[in-house]
């Protein structure tokens, strides 16, 4: 798996391997023995009985646990980073088979040793890791798209799945009838309950595949939302065959109650989880004092979620994600933005690593586990499972078709049936078994069909996609004036609903959106956003996200597409008042951005070798700036600053800049220096030379004695005087960010350099 | 005109059902069926108290509609002859069923039998009704003013924001127009406005004849002409 060419992979292994040994060796060694002092440097003779004080001992159990589990995880992560090193792999193999051919490595080296392989044991499977990969797609859930398709994801998670499983149950059985295969020992409810183990899509296996592939939204929501909602279906089969096999016979009646158990199950799930978010909602209103902990809470309340619908045997995944759907939206208008990222960071941590153990662990399990291999049994419920994928999807496809606007096409069929694929669910679920009788057979077979679906279709799925020219996720980030337009068709549409007298999908997002805003909102959201509109949110949102951007990209990010060399001056009519329009923000968000941009700003102070308005935007920031050069740049500076403070500041002769790269070092100035001289004025204030060099926007030549007055140094005032036509709306946008008592670049050519 | 379904006793509708069909592009493939337009008719008789005509106080007792906070400009769609596939302008007063159908079918969702030329029919024509309703001074022209009109109208129902955020957001949201449209522009430059091709730019990647349908307009017909 790992190129020659590159040394870095076979040493990442070699290493990995030698840890791992080193771990199990170490158990093997004290596993007999408790508290061995060893002192190896111990010389002095002791006098008679007493014992020499031990300066070096040597108690590994001590911290066994903790130990080996880090180990692994670490294991895990290495490999992961070794992955990523190696382009070229990565790009063809997804990461999910990668980790299993490792899991399979260190199985096989673990048992060539002659150790005992640890097992993928289904209570930390369930418990542990499944809940943070299930919690991370629940939060971060494309609402929208979700409820759209709606009808169709249940009907592809709940007939889907039953067809699936009966078929494969089904067939199996009359497989397990022929004579040659001397399978007569599997009865019918067995084969009947492997059937509904197998047959579940598996959410871990699809978000892995899916993520890397970038197909179109419809898709991507489709045969996941499909994975998630199985899980009711699936459970409430496994139980009830579980129950059947135990009692021998089955009544019509216990069919019946099996339905309403499916109810039970998959509603009782829904409400718990949706009880839990609103408390997690409702929690993090009065969060404003203590923002620290706020991630903690959405977490905890999510776990709790799922913990309490595994308590009575309710579908703890969709709780999870009626928890995570439910707490979303209020949450996150009450939570501070770092709140916000620490969340969606540690969900991505703990998903990421959740699924890289997953994966090892299924290949340490394949090889660590008993088999009983039956080339009849496996051979044909990997084709069986096939074949029921494919006239399922194609026959739920027809019906559902005839009730969607947008129908599936023959291309979105295929990719919903070939993405439909096994995971590790399925694994732990067969190693719940109990009839020890087949469950090996059972469970090589249930590994063959993972093994399958994960390789071969995982692998061929990205080519295919290419090939068949489906269509690829939009990478294009929301503007705003589709924010405007879907608010504005969401509403027409309801009007044309109202019009036509028809109560359709429309109407009752309305209802339901106006219920959610006179009553909902104003319990679980904290102070004056509960009456912020969707749209204005969204817009602020944009604004906080592009000052971030812009700050940051002082240090060399990238430019934001959005912002281009047409300015306000372009849109705005002539001859309307030239008045600088800001939006009221709330002083609390106000704050917010401030707090966010000196952060930045002042981290980036000991990076940046010069901050000045007009690089912004081209400065290739490179990493590993050294300091000398840091500081000749320094030297160069000051050298110029005292030029320019015997030039006048009146350059009105440079010509506009359209473009947005210009020599940096005629604007090069120290932010140092600024944030120093910023207490005494913006008199003092360094400017560059040419008032004109805004780089972000077509801007003429600026008035010299423009000066924001009220941008006095530690002045926190927002407004800005009426200015002239030249104010745009990313200048203002900027002067708005910069109103932080900092790096103050209001420099429109006015101050000069007066010291 | 191609095979059309005769339906027994509805011979008016047969009529009705060609002025709904074609978009710009011919051969249309898709017209509104006869169930839809008997249903429409029963709803215009309804909204009309059996009047042969409607009007805009009609549409204003509409229930539904009141909480809606683009009203005027739903019900000032229907009375724009714009929308009317005749190329007239400006606005009556009172529409027939007609008018009526021709505008609801404005909605109706493309067939998956459609081509690529016809699905982009569609959308323009879609496109062409959104734009219809933005640019209320039949200039040809989405202007800063109208734009701004807009985003105050959907912010309008949501309390005392202010005309100052809507202005905001509307600039922003013009601003991002001109970048996509015109790239590239001179400071003395002066964007006059949204024109329909820019504003088909804009929503390109909308996928507004997935979205602007009517469910119950989804019926599939059989209904073909040439």
């Amino acid at each position: 798996m790992a190129e020659l060419r590159t040394g870095s992979g076979p040493v990442l292994l070699l290493l990995l391997l030698l840890l791992v040994s080193v771990g199990s060796a170490i158990h093997d060694a004290v596993s007999g023995t408790n508290g061995t002092n060893v002192d190896p440097h111990h010389q002095s003779n002791s006098s008679g009985t007493k014992k020499p004080f031990p300066v070096l001992s040597f108690n590994y159990d001590h911290v066994r646990m903790p130990f080996e589990i880090s180990l692994w995880i670490l294991l895990a992560l290495l490999m992961k980073l070794g992955f990523h090193i190696i382009p070229r792999v990565s790009h063809v193999v997804p990461e999910s088979c990668l980790l299993i051919v490792v899991g399979l490595l260190v199985g096989g080296f673990i048992k060539a040793i002659g150790e005992e392989a640890p097992i993928l044991d289904s209570k930390l499977f369930f418990l542990y890791l499944l809940p943070p990969i299930i919690l991370d797609a629940g939060y971060f859930l494309p609402i929208r798209a979700f409820t759209e398709n709606m009808g169709t994801i249940l009907v592809f998670a709940v007939v889907g799945t039953l067809w699936n499983s009966f078929f494969i149950g089904g067939m199996m059985y009359g497989v397990c009838q022929i004579e040659s295969a001397q399978l007569g020992a599997v009865d019918l409810l067995s084969c009947l309950h492997f059937g509904c183990i197998i047959s579940a899509v598996d959410p871990v296996a699809v978000l892995a595949v899916f993520e890397e592939i970038h197909i179109h939204e419809l898709l991507y929501i489709l045969v996941f939302g499909e994975s998630l909602l199985n899980d009711a279906v699936t459970v409430v089969l496994y139980h009830l065959f579980e129950e059947f096999s135990h009692a021998g016979t089955v009544t019509v009646g216990d069919a019946f109650l099996g339905v309403i158990c499916f109810f039970v199950v998959s509603l009782g799930g829904i409400m718990v989880g949706a009880i839990y978010g609103l408390l997690g909602a409702f929690t993090s209103r009065f969060t404003s004092h203590t923002r620290v902990i706020e991630p903690l809470f959405v977490f905890l309340y999510s776990y709790m979620a799922y913990l309490s619908a595994e308590v009575f045997h309710l579908s703890g995944i969709m709780s999870l994600i009626a928890c995570g759907v439910m707490m979303r939206p209020y949450v996150e208008a009450n939570i501070s933005h770092k709140s916000y990222t620490t969340i969606k960071y540690f969900l991505k941590m703990w998903s990421s690593v959740s699924e890289t153990l997953i994966f090892i662990f299924l290949g340490v399990s394949t090889v660590a586990g008993p088999h009983a291999w039956n080339w009849t049994f496996v051979i044909f419920t990997v084709i069986i499972c096939l074949v029921s994928r494919v006239l399922g999807v194609i026959g739920l496809t027809y019906v559902i078709n005839k009730f969607r606007i947008v129908k599936l096409t023959k291309k979105d069929q295929f990719i919903v049936a070939y993405g439909g694929l096994r995971g590790a669910i399925a694994f732990s679920l067969g190693f719940l078994l109990t009839n020890s009788q087949v469950k090996h057979m059972f469970l090589t077979a249930i590994i063959t069909v993972i093994f399958f679906t994960v390789f071969v279709q995982g692998m061929t799925i990205r080519p295919l996609v290419e090939l068949l020219a489906v269509k690829r996720k939009k990478e294009s980030k929301r503007s705003i004036n589709e924010e405007i337009h879907t608010q504005f068709l969401d509403h027409l549409l309801t009007g044309i609903e109202g019009i036509c007298g028809h109560y359709g999908h429309h109407h009752w997002k309305d209802k339901l959106n106006r219920f959610n805003k006179t009553y909902v909102k104003r319990w679980l959201i904290a102070g004056d956003r509960s009456t912020e509109p969707q749209l204005i949110s969204f817009y602020n949102k944009l604004e906080m996200k592009q000052a971030i951007m812009l700050v940051e990209s002082g240090s060399g990010a990238k430019l934001p597409t959005t912002v281009s060399a047409i300015s306000m001056q372009n849109v705005q009519p002539k001859e309307a008042p030239r008045q600088r329009v800001i939006p009221t923000i709330s002083k609390s968000r106000e704050q917010e951005i401030r707090k966010i941009l000196r952060a930045n700003l002042q981290n980036t102070r000991q990076r940046l070798r010069s901050y000045s308005r007009h690089d912004l935007m081209i400065d290739p920031f490179e990493d590993n700036m050294s300091e000398i050069r840091f500081r000749r740049q320094k030297v160069e500076m000051q050298r110029r600053m005292s030029h320019y403070l015997t030039v006048p500041a009146n350059r009105q002769e440079t010509p506009p800049v359209r473009k947005v790269c210009f020599e940096p070092e005629h604007q090069v100035y120290n932010y140092d220096a600024i944030a120093i001289e910023s207490p005494r004025g913006r008199d003092s204030r360094p400017t560059p030379s040419s008032p004109n060099d805004v780089s972000l926007l077509n801007e003429s030549p600026q008035k010299p004695n423009q000066s924001s007055t009220t941008r006095a140094a530690g002045d926190v005032e927002l407004r800005v005087k009426t200015e002239d036509e030249q104010e745009e709306q990313d200048q203002l946008k900027l002067s708005r960010c910069l109103s932080d008592p900092g790096p103050n670049q209001e420099g429109e050519g006015g101050s000069s350099f007066r010291s | 005109m191609g095979a059309l379904q005769s339906a027994p006793g509805q011979p008016e509708y047969t009529d009705l059902a060609e002025k709904t069909g074609c978009p710009r592009f011919s051969p249309c493939v898709f017209s509104v069926s006869f169930e839809q337009i008997a249903v429409l008719h029963k709803r215009f008789k309804q909204l009309s108290h059996n009047e042969e005509t409607l009007r805009r106080d009609h549409f204003e007792k509409i229930p539904d509609l009141a909480c809606n906070p683009i009203r005027a400009q739903i019900i000032g769609a229907f009375f724009d002859k714009r929308n009317y596939r005749q190329n007239g302008e400006g606005s009556v007063e009172e529409i027939g069923f007609e008018e009526f159908l021709v505008v609801m079918s404005h909605f109706r969702p493309p067939s998956m039998h459609f081509t690529e030329e016809q699905r982009e029919g569609i959308r323009r024509e879609k496109l062409r009704f959104l734009f219809n309703m933005h640019d209320t001074d039949n200039d040809g022209t989405i202007t800063l003013e109208e734009y701004r009109h807009v985003v105050e109208e959907l912010l309008s129902r949501s309390g005392a924001l202010g005309k100052e955020t809507a202005k905001s957001i509307a600039d922003a949201a013009m601003l991002e127009v001109a970048s996509i449209s015109m790239g590239h522009m001179e400071p003395d430059e002066f964007y006059e406005g949204i024109t329909f091709e820019h504003f088909l730019k804009l929503l390109d990647g909308f996928e507004i004849e997935s979205k602007m349908n009517i469910r119950f307009l989804n019926m599939d017909t059989a209904t073909m002409c040439k």
